[in-house]
């Protein structure tokens, strides 16, 4: 199958996931509380009829469910996902302010997730059951296990507080001026500016943030990277590359390692969607002012509308994540290219 | 495995002896005493509120191991009740079941039960409702694969032909043989539950805050973070609790896959 046509049918393949997605937001949001206008408003607004009333036309309340819908999705395609109660801003602008630190974040939590949990699942695989194999396996048994909001708070108190080692909360020094915006991250605008020493302060703060997310996929990843690499290496194909005389880290790299990575490339996918919820987790102790932040206040004060969109938000982009990942499998299978 | 399994019964122990064992009431306020760090009469220090942090922690145990085992049983008898009929029948009801989890599956699992929780109100009960909402979906695809497996098999169509019913076949003689594959994830998904319940908690989604519930215990001691006992005993809990889980489920998924060992 060319891959144009295989592209084509993966987006079409996610146009009705992407409607369910919003119908099921519509309706925990419309359908699930007991008044919506009570969930949506804040109590002044409440007790102001003309800001009830248009609340109700801009969503359409009075009119039935299957219209409500309609009206929800027509605000959706202008990018109208409702107004906070807290910040009293369009959430869609709330989202545009605090995205870029999220995804900076989120960039370098998975490169350290990725990184880690691909070695370690390797080594573990490659010397299974010896001493490197058990350490191996420890890491990802915390990085499974231990709630990733302690773990940060742990790395917090030992490597900020008393040892000094990394940078505190938040994204730059008290004293630093952030870089001029171009694409809201600062490591990159800094970059761009020449602020060296804005990019390294950057980068310090940035340490134990993404060490925090990316130890929490990394168990995840690892534990897949290591039974998908050993039931690759108990192939005879493998016996055959050996016999041949291939060099052993040929033999694992090209042929064992290469034939693992579908698996891998889907758990990293799925996995995104852990580094999302983490993301809320993460943010909200290092005082980060991201997406994942923005969520917990809201979450914290009931601020329900700002609780959905960011909610749609996470789905929408947890589905982009997985539709890139099909795309990949073009790549890494010859089968899907032949077929 | 056996390990785990040691913890786990101390953990269930030690929270259903709580009454007995623990040195305080876990709510008596002391505020004369408030914020102490260990000490021979507060091993675990004290809170904000002066309350004995080992107490509470011991009582934590009683919401949150109940609550892990609660939402993976509930997710699993919804997921094996839709994916057994999404499987059986076939057709239409499966096609539709199928997208339906997929649609579930879609969100990040903390981020749709933050969602549900906040449509229904933060509380104990609410937190259990919205994680079995998260959780059923993937037991119902592990069963519906399972179902289609068994129910073309010889011993199902014996069954037709004596005349059972088309539930008597499904309840009795395709379920039963489906069910160990089932049995393997729940127990390697408690230690999850518990992980995101306390998530949920630590997020304010949870438990009121005088709870002793852990993950709320440690979001009331990060106000406190330099007293570093008021947050990190009640972590410690979770994690203790959850790699003890982790260990049966990874011990009962070994002896189910020979090859990872």
């Amino acid at each position: 199958m060319p891959l144009h046509l295989y592209i084509l049918r993966r987006v079409v393949f996610v146009i009705p996931v992407l409607l369910g997605i919003t119908l099921m937001a519509f309706l925990i949001a419309n359908a699930v509380p007991a008044d919506p206008i009570n969930a949506n408003l804040s109590q002044r607004a409440m007790s102001d009829p003309e800001i009830v009333a248009a609340f109700r036309r801009e969503w359409g309340l009075d009119k039935t469910l299957p219209e409500q819908y309609v009206t929800y999705i027509a605000n959706l395609l202008q990018g109208n996902l409702g107004r906070s109660i807290k910040s009293r801003q369009l959430i869609s602008d709330d989202i545009a302010r605090f995205m870029p630190a999220t995804i900076e974040l989120a960039t370098y939590g998975i490169l350290v997730g990725v990184t880690l949990g691909i070695t370690t699942g390797m080594i573990s695989a490659i010397w299974r059951n010896t001493w490197m194999d058990a350490t191996a396996r420890t890491i990802s048994l915390i990085g499974v296990s231990v709630p990733v909001f302690v773990l940060a708070l742990i790395g917090l108190y030992v490597l900020h507080v008393k040892l000094g080692l990394t940078a505190g909360p938040g994204r730059l020094d008290f004293t630093m001026t952030p870089p001029p915006t171009v694409t809201g991250m600062y490591t990159i605008d800094a970059l761009l500016a020449g602020q060296w020493n804005v990019f390294t302060n950057a980068l310090s703060h940035l340490v134990l943030p993404s060490l925090v997310l990316g130890l929490f996929i990394a168990g995840i990843i690892s534990r897949v990277t290591r039974s998908s690499m050993l039931e690759v290496l108990g192939m005879d194909y493998l016996r055959t590359a050996r016999a041949k005389g291939l060099a052993e880290r040929t033999v694992v790299i090209r042929h064992a390692f290469r034939n693992a990575t579908i698996p891998i490339v889907t758990v990293i996918g799925l996995s995104y969607g852990s580094l999302l919820s983490g993301a809320v987790l993460t943010e909200s102790i290092f005082a980060w002012p991201g997406i994942g932040r923005y969520m917990y206040r809201a979450s914290t004060s009931q601020d329900f509308p700002a609780i959905m969109g960011v909610s749609l938000l996470f789905a929408f982009i947890f589905v982009m994540v997985n539709l890139v990942v099909d795309i990949l499998y073009y790549f890494l299978d010859p089968r899907i290219r032949q077929s | 495995m056996t390990g785990g399994l040691v913890l786990v019964t101390v953990w269930i122990v030690l929270a259903a002896l709580a009454p007995v064992i623990a040195p305080y009431n876990p709510l008596a306020q002391n505020v004369n005493d408030r914020l102490q760090p260990p000490s021979q009469e507060h091993i675990f220090g004290t809170d904000e509120l002066g309350r004995d942090l080992y107490s509470r922690v011991l009582y934590g145990g009683r919401i949150t191991i109940p609550a892990g085992l609660l939402v993976v049983i509930f997710g699993g008898v919804l997921g094996v009740a839709v994916g057994s009929v999404a499987g059986y029948l076939g057709g239409l009801a499966d096609e539709g079941l199928m997208r339906l989890s997929e649609l579930f599956m879609a969100f990040p699992t903390i981020i749709l039960a933050m969602a549900v929780t906040a449509a229904l109100g933060p509380d104990i009960k609410n937190a259990i409702i919205a994680l079995v909402v998260v959780w059923w979906p993937a037991y119902a695809r592990l069963v519906r694969g399972q179902v289609l497996k068994v129910k073309n098999q010889e011993f199902v169509e014996a069954a037709h032909c004596v005349g059972a019913s088309r539930i008597r076949i499904l309840v009795r003689t395709v379920l039963p043989n489906t069910l160990s594959p089932i049995f393997v994830m729940l127990a390697v998904d408690v230690g999850a539950a518990i992980l995101t319940f306390a998530g949920l908690s630590f997020l304010g989604l949870g438990p009121d805050p005088t709870s002793p519930e852990w993950g709320r215990m440690v979001s009331v001691g990060v106000d406190y973070f330099d007293q570093w006992w008021t947050w990190l005993f009640a972590g410690m809990a979770i994690a203790l609790m959850v790699i003890a889980f982790n260990f049966i489920g990874d011990g009962i998924r070994d002896v189910n896959d020979p090859r990872l060992r």
